[in-house]
Parts: structure tokens; C-alpha cells; sequence
């Protein structure tokens, strides 16, 4: 999404905001390994222009890094002949790049339609409380969780739908949470 | 993943997705596929196969695109521009599988359990087009989909069926998936072009239409999966085959349906295209509990919303759920039982749009979370009397045109219809809200308006 409504993950505080677009710091250059450079080779023999590589180059980026700070989109503009408002300004209008650092787990709570027939919201919030009341975008202060809330997931047949990372989760509800919670160690 | 269709019913689609080997190419060859790839490629040189034949025969089955819209396929092939207009210019299709309508999940079971029937409605489709760079545009949330997807493509140029001059055909193919990173605006049409490119995935105005000027300014076609599944099953079996399904020669072929909400056995299901709503539910198993229905939402969020009544009969086709003046759309069907509080759903749906729009068009932009920001006020019990007319007022001036894309007309469907036929649910919720001697006052122009244009099946 973009306009500005509801970012995936807090802004959080305490990291330096600097440079000529809004990106946080990660208060180090950034570079991909030799892997990640070969996978950015390959996939510039995919499109007829190199710009078209960006969104699978902020994959890899988000692969490698684990999300995307100022140099990491400096980075990625200076491998692609973008400028960094640019390629900052195609970042956030997505909702799956990191702009901040999260939690090892990043529950995905669906509360679309389907989900929020079947109980989503109560059970998003539950599984907030269970964590000490996090907010959400927040991360837990042992760097475990960060809890978020999604859109539709293409799962509403298994609603409530989350998603732990890359993976879909069985159906969560508050009677199972506890149980799930414990599963991601 | 739940699969299912009517006893006695052989399915088309989903026919290969419980067989445990349905995701390798060796599965999907053993089991005939790429048969008509192989054929189509090995009838160039005879002259028996040309691209023309293979559009023809999309035309003659009557396919419409199952990704919302309905526009009949092969009508929307012959808007690429011939060689002579069209120059040097390459042609590309674009097979969108951004699946991110709420309600919708079938591309997924594609995708995840058959991608090679995928790839090879693309091989197909690409072959009548002249397209020799195929891509697909996968949600960025389905990253084991991708990963799969992957697998098969690489699988696929393995056999030789993608590459330079395939089978010796003369034909140069290649497929590249490429994926989101969350957008649901991404998946219209112009958006997704946008967004194959380096782009914010942002609609813009039509006319150019994507088949003039789509990606690098190039003709493109886009097709959901769904409807290049089907692709591969017309050159299987032909156009007459596929005109065998429906209810009449506008709605045809074997379809898939999404039922999900208040249902005993959510899932997809594929059905023949026009299927009775009331014999989809009940292969659902019910509505859950066995409780009575309420409200279904025939087609995605966007679908205007339908009472238990308007469904009763209801065929399940692009002109069958058109006729109770709503749409078919992704054809993901959310079902709404007597415990459902319409108010509250409106207001979860409105909670969608706001966050979704993609912020180029002042009243979408501005007037998404404002109906959503409304519709919370109502439901918490601090709404005021000329809420539900200010909530009509605002969507009668956002849809219809005013906007770059259809995102708009969307998002105030839910609104509309959920007041226009549940209104005593948001009275309710307003007369909770006021001092006792409260009294609602009557409807106003603006509402009669509305219900007026609504009967005519305009949005607003
Ligand atoms: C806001 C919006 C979102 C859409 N999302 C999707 C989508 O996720 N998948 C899809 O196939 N079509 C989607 N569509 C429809 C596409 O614009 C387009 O009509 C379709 O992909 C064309 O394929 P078809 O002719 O095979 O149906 C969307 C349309 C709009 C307006
Ligand atoms: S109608 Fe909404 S989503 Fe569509 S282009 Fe305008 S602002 Fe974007
Ligand atoms: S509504 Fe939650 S996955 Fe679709």
C-alpha cells in the first residue's frame, strides 16, 4: 500500500534519520555477498531494462540484510543507475519491505473480511496482550516478535490467517495461541 | 487445502491437485501434459497450427478473464496491434497472479499444486500472441509459490520446452516470475504493468489500453491464472468441449469458486460456470451451524453485497449475480450467517480500501478512510443522525468516473449496499448511540437517490 496509511512496521526510535530521503540508518555500509551479487547478475538477464530489476533486488536485499536502512537503498539505486529518492520512494509504497529492523518472528495477522468473520481482530489483539501488550509494528525487547496486522492473505479459508515469516500458519485462535506462541522458539 | 467439486462432476482445473506428484514436470507429463504445447509447436511447419488458430479457438469457446472483470479473452487478444502498426516493438503477456482480492485464494491452488498447468496456458497464450517473454506477477506473500513456480519454470527449460527455437519449432519462449512486495492495487491491470517495471504500482488513465502500451511501452496482455488454465484446456479439447459448461454461450467453461465466512467447509471448488448459489453453499457443507443466511458477497470485498433473498436463486455467472445487480468479480464468495453484524463488516471492509488506496485520486484518497474512519464511529456508538446519509453522500462522490481506476467504485460498494439493504442495522447502532427520546430522521434525498441508482444496478 502507499498514501501513507498504517506502515508494516513502527518507526522505531532510538535509530539515527538522516540523508536526502526519510530512510533509517543502519549506521553501516551495506554490500551484497558474492551470492547475492550472482543472483543480481542473473536477474538482469530477465528484464530489457536493468531499472526493471528492482523490486527482486530489494528481495534480495531484504534477504540478505534483513531489511531495508538508507544505505541498503543507496545501495540498491547505485547498482541499478536509480536515484536513492527513487528507489526509497518505490520502497514505501510497498508493504513487505522491512523499513525497520524486525523481531526473529514476524506474525502476520489477516483481518480482512473472511477473517474478521471468523474472530481475527480479537485474536490479533489477544496475541498482543500475550506479549506484553505490544503494539502493533512492535517488537518484543528480546528481539523474538514483532506482530503486525495484513490484508488479505489469499487464505480465507482458513481464516483466522497468519503467517510467520514466509510460512502460513494453521488456523489461530485464542484457544490455540498459547501453543503456537511456544512453537516459535 | 480443501478441493472439491459436485458428486458425479469430472474436474477440469483442479483435476491433477491431490495426486501426490502433481507439482514435478515428470507428474504433469505422465499425466499428458504439454501435449498440446508439443502438438501446437510440432504443427507450425505443416502449416496445421498458426497463432491465428489458436485465438480463434479462444474466441469460439466464449472464455471470459476470471480475474474480475469478465472481459471475453480472445476479443481482448485482438487489441494488440498487428505487426505493421506495432513496429519492432516486442509483444509480452503478463499472467497476473496477484491474488489479493479478499475473499479470492484459487490462483493459489494453481500455483501450488499445478504450476504446470500455468506455464503451459502461458506457453499457449504466448504462442498466439508472438510473445517471446512471458512474465508472472506473484504476490509478494506467496513466497513458497514463488519458489515452486520457479522450480517448474527451470524445470521446463530443462525439457526444452522454453528457450531458443523450442523442439526445433522455430519459437523462442522464455518465462520469468517476478514478484510484489504487497500492494493490492498492484493486481489492476495498468498497476501491474507499472509495477513489472521498477515502478510504484500506480493505475493510470486509459486509453492506452496495456495491449496497446503496456510494459516498456509495449503491447501486453495480462490474463489472470485462472484464465490461462483455461487457455490449455481449449487447445486440449476444444472450443466446443469448453462451451459444454455453463448456463448459456456467454458463461462457459469449468470454474473455480472460492466460499469462505460463515460456511461449514470453506474452500475452492470448481463447479460448471452458473452453478445455483444455493448448491455451491450447500456443497459447502452449509451455512455453519446451520444457521440462516444472512448476506453473501458474491465476488470479492468489492461485489456488492446480497441478501439471502437476491441469492436465492442466484446462478453463479458473470450475467447470473450481474442480474441481482452485483458482480461475479474473482468469483471469492463470502458468506454471511444470521450472527453476522452487517455494520461492522461494512467497516471492516472500509478498513481495506482505506489502507489500499494508492493515493493518486483526491476523493479515493481522501474519502476511503473517511468512510472508514465514520463507519468506526458508528459502530463504537458515538455515530450521529446524519451519519448514514453523510456516509451515502460521500460514496455518491467518489465512484462512477471520478477516479483514475475502478479502485474507488470498489471500495464504496460494500458501503452502499450494506446501507441500502441493512440500514436498520446501522440505525440500530445510532439510536444506541443517542439520548432516549431519539428519534432518526427521515431518509433524505441523497438516500432515496442512491437506492434508486442502486435498483438500476449503478454503483451510486
Ligand atoms: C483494484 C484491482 C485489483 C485487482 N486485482 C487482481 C488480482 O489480484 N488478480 C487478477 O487476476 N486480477 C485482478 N484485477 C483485475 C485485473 O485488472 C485484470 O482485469 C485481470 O487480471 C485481467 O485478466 P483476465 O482478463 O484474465 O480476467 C484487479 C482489478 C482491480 C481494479
Ligand atoms: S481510484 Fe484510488 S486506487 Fe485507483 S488510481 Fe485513484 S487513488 Fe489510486
Ligand atoms: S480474508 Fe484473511 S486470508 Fe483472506
Amino acid at each position: 500500500m502507499s498514501g501513507g496509511a498504517g506502515t508494516p512496521v513502527s518507526e522505531q526510535a532510538g535509530l539515527p534519520r538522516e540523508g536526502e530521503h526519510g530512510a533509517l540508518s543502519a549506521g553501516k555500509a551495506v554490500s551484497f555477498s558474492p551470492k547475492a551479487l550472482a543472483r543480481f547478475e542473473k536477474l538482469l538477464t530477465r528484464y530489457p531494462t536493468k531499472q526493471a530489476a528492482l523490486l527482486p533486488t530489494l528481495w534480495i536485499a531484504q534477504e540478505e540484510l534483513g531489511w531495508i536502512s538508507r544505505e541498503a537503498v543507496d545501495y540498491v539505486a547505485s547498482l541499478l543507475g536509480l536515484s536513492p529518492a527513487f528507489v526509497w520512494g518505490v520502497t514505501t509504497f510497498y508493504t513487505m519491505y522491512n523499513r525497520a529492523p524486525v523481531g526473529k518472528h514476524l506474525i502476520q495477522f489477516c483481518t480482512s473480511i473472511s477473517c474478521h468473520l471468523a474472530g481475527a481482530e480479537e485474536v490479533f489483539a489477544e496475541c498482543r496482550k500475550r506479549l506484553g501488550d505490544l503494539k502493533p509494528g512492535e517488537t518484543t525487547a528480546d528481539g523474538r516478535f514483532t506482530v503486525i496486522e495484513v490484508e488479505c492473505l489469499a487464505q480465507c479459508d482458513k481464516a483466522p490467517a497468519v503467517m510467520v515469516n514466509d510460512d502460513d500458519c494453521a488456523i489461530i485462535t485464542k484457544e490455540n495461541l498459547e501453543q503456537f506462541l511456544g512453537g516459535l522458539k | 487445502m480443501s478441493a472439491m467439486w459436485p458428486a458425479g462432476y469430472e474436474p477440469v482445473l483442479l483435476a491433477r491437485v491431490s495426486r501426490p506428484d502433481s507439482r514435478s514436470i515428470d507428474g504433469y507429463l505422465a499425466d499428458g501434459g504439454y501435449a498440446s504445447w508439443k502438438k501446437v509447436l510440432a504443427g507450425i511447419a505443416t502449416g496445421e497450427w498458426t497463432p491465428a488458430k489458436v485465438t480463434e479457438m479462444v474466441k469460439a469457446s466464449a472464455l471470459r478473464g476470471r480475474g474480475g472483470a469478465g472481459f471475453p479473452c480472445g476479443l481482448k487478444w485482438t487489441f494488440v496491434p498487428p505487426k505493421e502498426k506495432r513496429g519492432n516493438k516486442p509483444v509480452y503477456l503478463l499472467c497476473n497472479a496477484d491474488e489479493s482480492e479478499p475473499g479470492t485464494f484459487k490462483d493459489r491452488v494453481f500455483i501450488e499444486k499445478d504450476p504446470h498447468q500455468i506455464l503451459e496456458g502461458m506457453m499457449l497464450a504466448s504462442f498466439a500472441l508472438g510473445v517471446k517473454h512471458a512474465y508472472l506477477y506473484i504476490r509478494g506473500e506467496m513466497v513458497h509459490g514463488a519458489e515452486i513456480l520457479n522450480a517448474a519454470v527451470d524445470e521446463a527449460y530443462q525439457k526444452g520446452l522454453l528457450g531458443k527455437n523450442v523442439l526445433g519449432s522455430g519459437i523462442d519462449l522464455d518465462i520469468t516470475i517476478h514478484r510484489g512486495a504487497g500492494a493490492y492495487i498492484g493486481g489492476e491491470e495498468p498497476a501491474l504493468t507499472e509495477s513489472l517495471e521498477e515502478k510504484r504500482g500506480h493505475p493510470r488513465v486509459k486509453p492506452p489500453f496495456p495491449a496497446v502500451s503496456g510494459v516498456w511501452a509495449a503491447p501486453t496482455i495480462v490474463n489472470n491464472v485462472e484464465t490461462l488454465c483455461c487457455v490449455k484446456h481449449i487447445v486440449d479439447r476444444g472450443a466446443d468441449w469448453f462451451k459444454g459448461y455453463g448456463r448459456n454461450e456467454k458463461n462457459t467453461g469449468p470454474k473455480l469458486f472460492c466460499i469462505s465466512g460463515h460456511v461449514e467447509r470453506p474452500g475452492v471448488y470448481e463447479a460448471p460456470m452458473g452453478i445455483p448459489f444455493m448448491e455451491l453453499l450447500a456443497l459447502a457443507g452449509g451455512v455453519k451451524g446451520g444457521r440462516k443466511l444472512k448476506a453473501v458477497i458474491p465476488g470479492g470485498s468489492s461485489a456488492p453485497m446480497l441478501t439471502a433473498a437476491e441469492v436465492a436463486n442466484m446462478p453463479l455467472d458473470f450475467d447470473g449475480v450481474a442480474a441481482a445487480k452485483s458482480m461475479l468479480g474473482s468469483a471469492a464468495i463470502i458468506v454471511m450467517d444470521e450472527t453476522a453484524d452487517i455494520p461492522k463488516a461494512v467497516t471492516n471492509i472500509s478498513k481495506f480500501y482505506a489502507h489500499e488506496s494508492c493515493g493518486q485520486c483526491t476523493p479515493c484518497r481522501e474519502g476511503t478512510p473517511w468512510l472508514n474512519k465514520m463507519l468506526k464511529r458508528l459502530v463504537n456508538g458515538q455515530g450521529k443522525r446524519q451519519d448514514i446519509d453523510l456516509l451515502l453522500q460521500i460514496s455518491g462522490q467518489m465512484g462512477n468516473g471520478m477516479t483514475i481506476c475502478v479502485f474507488a467504485d470498489a471500495a464504496i460498494a460494500p458501503v452502499i449496499s450494506g446501507i441500502t439493504k441493512f440500514r436498520a442495522e446501522f440505525e440500530a447502532y445510532l439510536a444506541k448511540a443517542a439520548s432516549p427520546d431519539f428519534a432518526l430522521s427521515a431518509p433524505s434525498d441523497v438516500t432515496k437517490k442512491v437506492a434508486e441508482r442502486m435498483a438500476e444496478g449503478i454503483h451510486c
